[in-house]
């Protein structure tokens, strides 16, 4: 096995009283897609923003490539990429300066950081846009703009901090495509996302993150077999109902989750455990069996509701 | 050791040259600005305020026995300078952190808050120098301020201009509202413009506004840079003024990349 390639021990970050991240380990290693998901202020930026060597760990160990973060903080930014939550793009400027501009900061010669940049157009499908000024590109196409730029130093390891937030689902499915060819290439992937199909799409492997705390680990798929079952049946009764039918639902399956919006039956048999619901005298408006997904997972890890 | 070096050097380039490639789509606007403002108050000044000066005979010896125009035209050269370098020195700094956060940006490179600040400071000697250097063109084409004094002046404008970038650059960084620059404007580089010894000998002031005058780096550039223009150097004393100048590059730089670094790596 290989070393890792980020490595954290019992890692901390504090903001005077509060504590935002509060001892982590995590090993990522080389060519891997890593993910950190978890609800809003759970600890995955301020996790993210120690990683990309911009926020001192306030205790614990830090390492990436072998390196010390807390000592070698330019020599580790040198090597990788940061598409941070917000854009930090020059508005002003065009797209084709944003880019080799940026590579002027890692010290690359002009004329090899703009070669690179007409590649990374190429590669973010805005070589039709070169010459365009950012701040009239859609959301999207300045999100792809982000992840070019941060490619310019041909880092070994690329930080994504909610990579797709915002966008519409046309141009999300273009921007995973990308990372997806990036991961192709061998670049090591870390990436945070509170949407859980990005999550399944991208990642090999990742923690649930809840107030500062990892309550979780492994592939999309062995979490899904180690906290829900096989099938879910969504059952959907009159407004303000719920609670009142889910005593009629009690021990059917394995579990139940009642929501604001619809009561859910954790079953590895989903029609079986409607076919009892009925026979128990439930009327649902609706039903629908489904596979358990990582939302199940996010649902029963960091309680019931999405918090946003 | 030679890579340290190295870094020392290029980090600031590069944020300079970050800017110089910003300012390359406005700078058309500023040029004719820097330009005709300053020609605007030497008309003005010079030939509306200067001709009653000259006109009484006692002004002669309180101006050192220049006309009007040659006294002030220094004066107009540094002020240019400091008003240029101040306004920079505000609402792009917190452009810079919190509205297009360009320097969180360089952040996540192998630059440092110190490239930064050190690369505003360079940026701001050239801005500072540049417009002086326009200020003295539209002085060469007069008689009465047409001198080779000129030229070291321009120099000791852009000095002054980083000299009041530096600190208003420690100010901006930890301001929260863009409001608070008004004030300064309003209450700080105005009244240091009127009352900074740009326009007038600082003796006819009282003695109290007169040392207060004396704190901030603007006269010291302005006695410095008519010593030039009228020919009259006191090289020592000359020495003394810049260093003192530098004094407030020095200890702004520090405080600026201190408040910095904590802003960008919290």
């Amino acid at each position: 096995m290989t070393a890792p390639l980020l490595d954290t021990q019992r890692l901390v970050k504090r903001f005077g009283d509060f504590t935002a991240v509060n001892g982590i380990d995590v090993q990522v290693q080389p060519g891997e897609a890593f993910g950190f998901l978890g609800p809003n202020g759970a600890g995955k930026s301020s996790t993210m923003r120690m990683i990309a060597c911009v926020s001192a760990p306030t205790e614990g160990s830090l390492h990436m490539f072998g390196l010390d973060a807390a000592t070698h903080g330019a020599e580790i930014r040198a090597r990788i990429g940061v598409v941070p939550q917000l854009d930090t793009l020059d508005t002003e400027l065009s797209v084709q300066e944003n880019l080799w501009l940026y590579g002027r900061f890692f010290d690359l010669p002009r004329a090899e950081s703009k070669r690179r940049a007409k590649e990374l157009l190429e590669f973010a499908q805005l070589s039709e846009r070169a010459d365009s000024i950012v701040d009239h590109l859609s959301g999207g196409m300045k999100r792809r703009l982000s992840i070019a730029r941060s490619l310019i130093n041909e880092p070994e390891l690329l930080l994504l901090d909610e990579p797709t937030t915002g966008l519409d689902p046309q141009a999300r499915h273009v921007l995973w495509d990308r990372l997806y060819r990036l991961k192709q290439q061998g670049v090591t992937l870390v990436l945070t996302t509170h949407y859980m199909d990005e999550a399944e799409q991208l990642c090999d492997r990742l923690v649930v993150m809840d107030q500062g705390r990892i309550v979780a680990e492994g592939s999309p798929r062995s979490l899904i077999e180690q906290y829900a079952t096989r099938e879910v049946l969504e059952l959907r009764f009159a407004a303000g109902t719920n609670d009142q039918q889910a005593s009629i639902l009690a021990g059917i399956g394995q579990r139940q989750e009642v929501l604001p919006d619809r009561v859910l039956v954790y079953a590895d048999d989903g029609e079986g455990a409607l076919v009892q619901a009925h026979d128990r005298g439930a009327r649902p408006e609706s039903a629908l069996v489904r596979r358990a997904s990582l939302e199940d997972v996010f649902l029963l890890l960091t309680g019931r509701s999405l918090v946003d | 050791m030679a890579s340290t070096v190295h870094r020392a050097v290029t980090g600031p380039l590069r944020v300079a040259e970050w800017h110089l490639v910003v300012y390359r789509r406005f700078w058309r606007m500023n040029v004719m600005s820097s330009f005709l403002q300053p020609m605007l108050y030497l008309l003005g000044l010079g030939v509306g305020v200067g001709s009653l000066v000259d006109a009484n005979t006692a002004s002669g010896d309180t101006l050192g026995g220049l006309s009007y125009v040659a006294y002030v035209a220094p004066g107009l050269l540094v002020t240019t300078a400091m008003a240029l370098c101040a306004g920079e020195s505000m609402w792009p700094i917190l452009g810079g952190l919190k509205w297009q956060r360009g320097y969180h940006g360089i952040a996540t490179t192998p630059l440092t808050a110190t490239d930064i600040v050190i690369g505003h400071g360079l940026w701001m000697a050239v801005r500072g120098g540049t417009a002086a250097a326009a200020v003295s063109a539209a002085l060469a084409l007069f008689s009465d301020t047409r001198s080779w004094g000129l030229i070291p002046a321009v120099f000791v404008a852009a000095l002054v201009g980083v000299a009041f970038a530096m600190p208003i650059m420690a100010f901006s960084i930890n301001t929260e509202m863009d409001g608070s620059f008004a004030a300064l404007q309003r209450f700080f580089i105005i009244p240091l413009f009127l009352f900074g010894g740009a326009f007038y000998p600082l003796t006819q002031l009282p003695t109290v506004a007169q040392w207060l005058a004396k704190i901030p780096p603007l006269w010291h550039g302005v006695v410095v840079a008519r010593s030039f223009t009228t020919g009259d150097v006191d090289w020592l004393g000359t020495l003394g003024h810049l260093a003192y100048v530098s004094v407030w590059i020095v200890v702004g730089t520090v405080v600026a990349v201190r408040r910095l670094r904590r802003k960008l790596y919290p």
